[in-house]
């Protein structure tokens, strides 16, 4: 679960790393009333959406003058945002965030991620901050640091020295002192709140000397919800599209992607294989879904409808390889979603697996209009003919 | 032959009596497996499935002689039950449950480090050793004893693959689900190496998806230490980056865990990638021919 930055940022408050003072509005009125609780000129002025390379894309303005802010406050909430991350249709921005300007001396990168070969937690730093990381990294591999912790121990001041005095040149003793302090409260988020990601890019240091979280990104474990009920809060539905809205209610893993050839598998691994094999027979696949290993009636039900209200759909593709999931439990599924929905693109079904004889039998002495196919070779063959 | 589970395989359950363990305990006593203990906390001393029930593995070990166990344990517990195994002394320990915090999972990892004991998943199918054994909860009807292993982060794109082997008549030595999550008990090259040793196995099927760096770790230990044909399919080649498909560890971020980068490094060292998933057994058993003159069994 992704947090905005504003989010992340009253996370990093309450935890003690340093942020600038700031104000969240959803409208232009708001700034007037808000505009003196924060130190100015200048004022900087963010869009609140979960997408990197928001500087670029116009999300990101310095104001000098309150009108400044009330101007890029509205331009901001009034086109949709487009970066690299969006997608050409760019995303609209529903909040935007209000700071006081800080003087920059320099900007760092520091954040903490899973390590997944490794198992471990890892903390990477670099003095080369505001900039994409996997590009530095891939460029100029000796300007990142990474630090590997052992939970069982834990994140230790020694590991804070390494990375920190390896600054060249090196920021004044008090500033050393608070940036390794940093480091530690980065790492007991990342474990108090069950993180993913934890990141501050730019972290900066001021003129002052000050060590300043110019921005937060936080990326929380869905697993472990579970156990931060207080964060379930501030999950935002808006980022999503609306037909994945709907497939999360009902527990489906559904997601829209550009194509017209509707798919409804079960098990991730051959969903993603036959948006492949779709995409193999020429065509392209509409959408991920996978209706899970022990779908019911209901939760197949539900898929079906989520897909055929997708209005690009040319064709449907149900891919089912029964193992947990009974052929017979999917075909009564599809057949009470023809029943509430009419099917106006072809249907081609492809059953496999448990109780696969009653699955087809259910299919074929209904009403319903379908095309059969006997293995994975011919339901491509089939899709690429929908073309 | 087969890898890590055969017919002394003595299975414990934990988590016999939710809705999950009972009914795969119900299949794979069906399919042969020797189903001899179970462990629900609280539960000891009944019987589930005509098995006896422990509140504890380590009661199951000393009464019943279990060497491996399948845990249908729900997601806050697990990182639990699996300690719980390791700590007993099970050798094998299958977690089949999805949804395990991913530093419930480091702690694991940390906890099992040193110890005799091999993790399979979590949030994997199983491992099945046809004919022998099947501990986990894949269809076992689809399988054959034989001589290809399998090794996959996939549940049901596993069975597509392996009904398509049996299909042209390449039977199984052993089939394991590694997992889907980003952090799992055992990578691909575990298994390769254990393939590697097994006389019986002739030829290993690879299946892979985005995401991390398995495959490409897998990639660079098969061209300097591993001699037997490998066949490999990764699955995402559509998949957008960013975006979490289904497995919590199939997702692209950060320009890593494509899966043509990760096609690539197999291509490189010299593996056989097929990109046709529907013609894939026909390929294991193309290869298997041309290097070994492998006829299948009628």
């Amino acid at each position: 679960m992704k947090l905005h930055e504003y989010q992340a940022k009253e996370v990093f408050r309450k935890s003690g790393i340093p942020v600038p003072n700031g104000v969240v509005v959803a409208s232009t009125d708001e700034v007037d009333g808000v505009i003196r609780q924060i130190n100015g000129p200048p004022w900087v002025v963010k869009a609140q959406v979960h997408a990197g390379g928001r500087g670029k894309g116009g999300g990101v303005r310095v104001a000098h003058s309150p009108d400044n802010v009330k101007t890029a406050t509205m331009d901001i909430l009034s086109h949709p945002l487009v970066t690299k991350q969006t997608g050409p249709e760019g995303k609209k921005v529903l909040r935007v965030l209000i700071e006081e300007g800080a003087e920059i001396e320099g900007e760092y990168y520091l954040a903490m991620v899973m390590d997944r070969s490794k198992a471990r937690p890892v903390m990477i730093f670099s003095p080369a901050g505001g900039m994409d990381i996997e590009e530095v990294a891939e460029k100029t591999p000796g300007l990142v640091q990474r630090e590997h912790v052992n939970m069982q121990v834990g994140w230790m001041p020694y590991q804070g020295r390494t990375l920190a005095y390896r600054l060249n040149p090196q920021p004044g003793p008090d500033t050393l002192k608070e940036l390794m302090a940093v480091m530690d409260k980065l790492y007991h988020i990342f474990i108090d709140y069950d993180c993913s990601l934890v990141e501050i890019n730019p972290l900066v240091i001021t003129k002052q000397g000050r060590v300043l979280a110019v921005d937060a990104k936080m990326d929380l474990d869905d697993n472990a919800l579970f156990r931060h009920k207080d964060m379930r809060g501030l999950a935002d539905p808006m980022e999503k599209d609306p037909l994945e809205r709907e497939a999360d209610k009902y527990g489906i893993n559904y997601i829209r992607l550009e194509g017209n050839i509707g798919a409804m598998v079960n098990g991730a691994g051959l969903a993603m294989a036959t948006m492949d094999v779709i995409k193999m027979a020429g065509a392209e696949p509409a959408n991920f879904l996978d209706v899970g290993g022990g779908a019911s009636e209901e939760m197949i039900t539900k898929g079906f409808e989520i897909i055929t209200r997708d209005e690009r759909v040319k064709a449907i593709l149900i891919n089912i390889f029964g193992g947990i999931l009974r052929c017979d439990v999917l075909a009564r599924g599809v057949l009470a979603a023809a029943k509430k929905i009419e099917i106006r693109v072809p249907l081609i079904v492809r059953l496999e697996g448990t109780n696969v004889e009653e699955g087809r039998r259910i299919l074929e002495e209904s009403d319903l209009e379908f095309l059969v196919a006997k293995d994975m070779a011919e339901a491509a063959e089939l899709v690429a003919k929908q073309g | 032959m087969s890898i890590l589970v055969d017919e002394n395989t003595r299975v414990v359950v934990q988590g016999i009596t939710g809705k999950e363990g009972s009914f795969h305990t119900q299949q794979m006593l069906a399919y042969g497996t020797k189903v001899v203990a179970g462990v629900t906390p609280g539960k000891g001393g009944q019987k589930a499935e005509s098995v006896p029930v422990f509140h504890t593995v380590q009661e199951a070990v000393a009464k019943e002689g279990v060497n491996t166990s399948c845990i249908f344990v729900p997601p806050p517990f697990a990182a639990d039950a699996v300690m719980e195994s390791a700590s007993a002394g099970i050798h094998v320990i299958v977690c089949i449950t999805e949804g395990i915090p991913i530093l419930d999972m480091v702690r694991v990892m940390e906890m099992i480090k040193g110890k005799d004991c091999v993790l399979i998943g979590p949030n994997c199918p199983g491992i099945i050793s046809p004919g022998k054994t099947k501990v986990g909860i894949m269809p076992g009807p689809i399988h054959r004893p034989g001589e290809v292993g399998v090794i996959s982060r996939s549940g049901t794109l596993t069975y597509e693959v392996v009904d398509q082997l049996t299909r042209v008549g390449l039977g199984q030595s052993t089939c394991i689900g590694i997992g889907g999550d980003p952090i799992i008990g055992t990578s691909f090259i575990d298994h390769l190496k254990r393939f590697h040793d097994d006389p019986g196995t002739a030829a290993v099927v690879l299946i892979g998806e985005i995401g991390g760096s398995a495959e490409e770790e897998a990639a660079e230990y098969i061209q300097t230490g591993f001699s037997k044909p490998v066949i490999a399919f990764i699955a995402g080649q559509t998949a957008p980056p960013g975006k979490r498909m289904g497995h919590a560890g199939a997702i692209i971020s950060g320009g890593k865990g494509k899966a043509e980068d990760k096609v690539q490094a197999l291509e490189n060292a010299g593996i056989r990638v097929d990109r046709d998933l529907g013609n894939l057994g026909q390929t294991v058993l193309d290869v298997l021919r041309i290097k070994k003159g492998y006829h299948p069994p009628e």
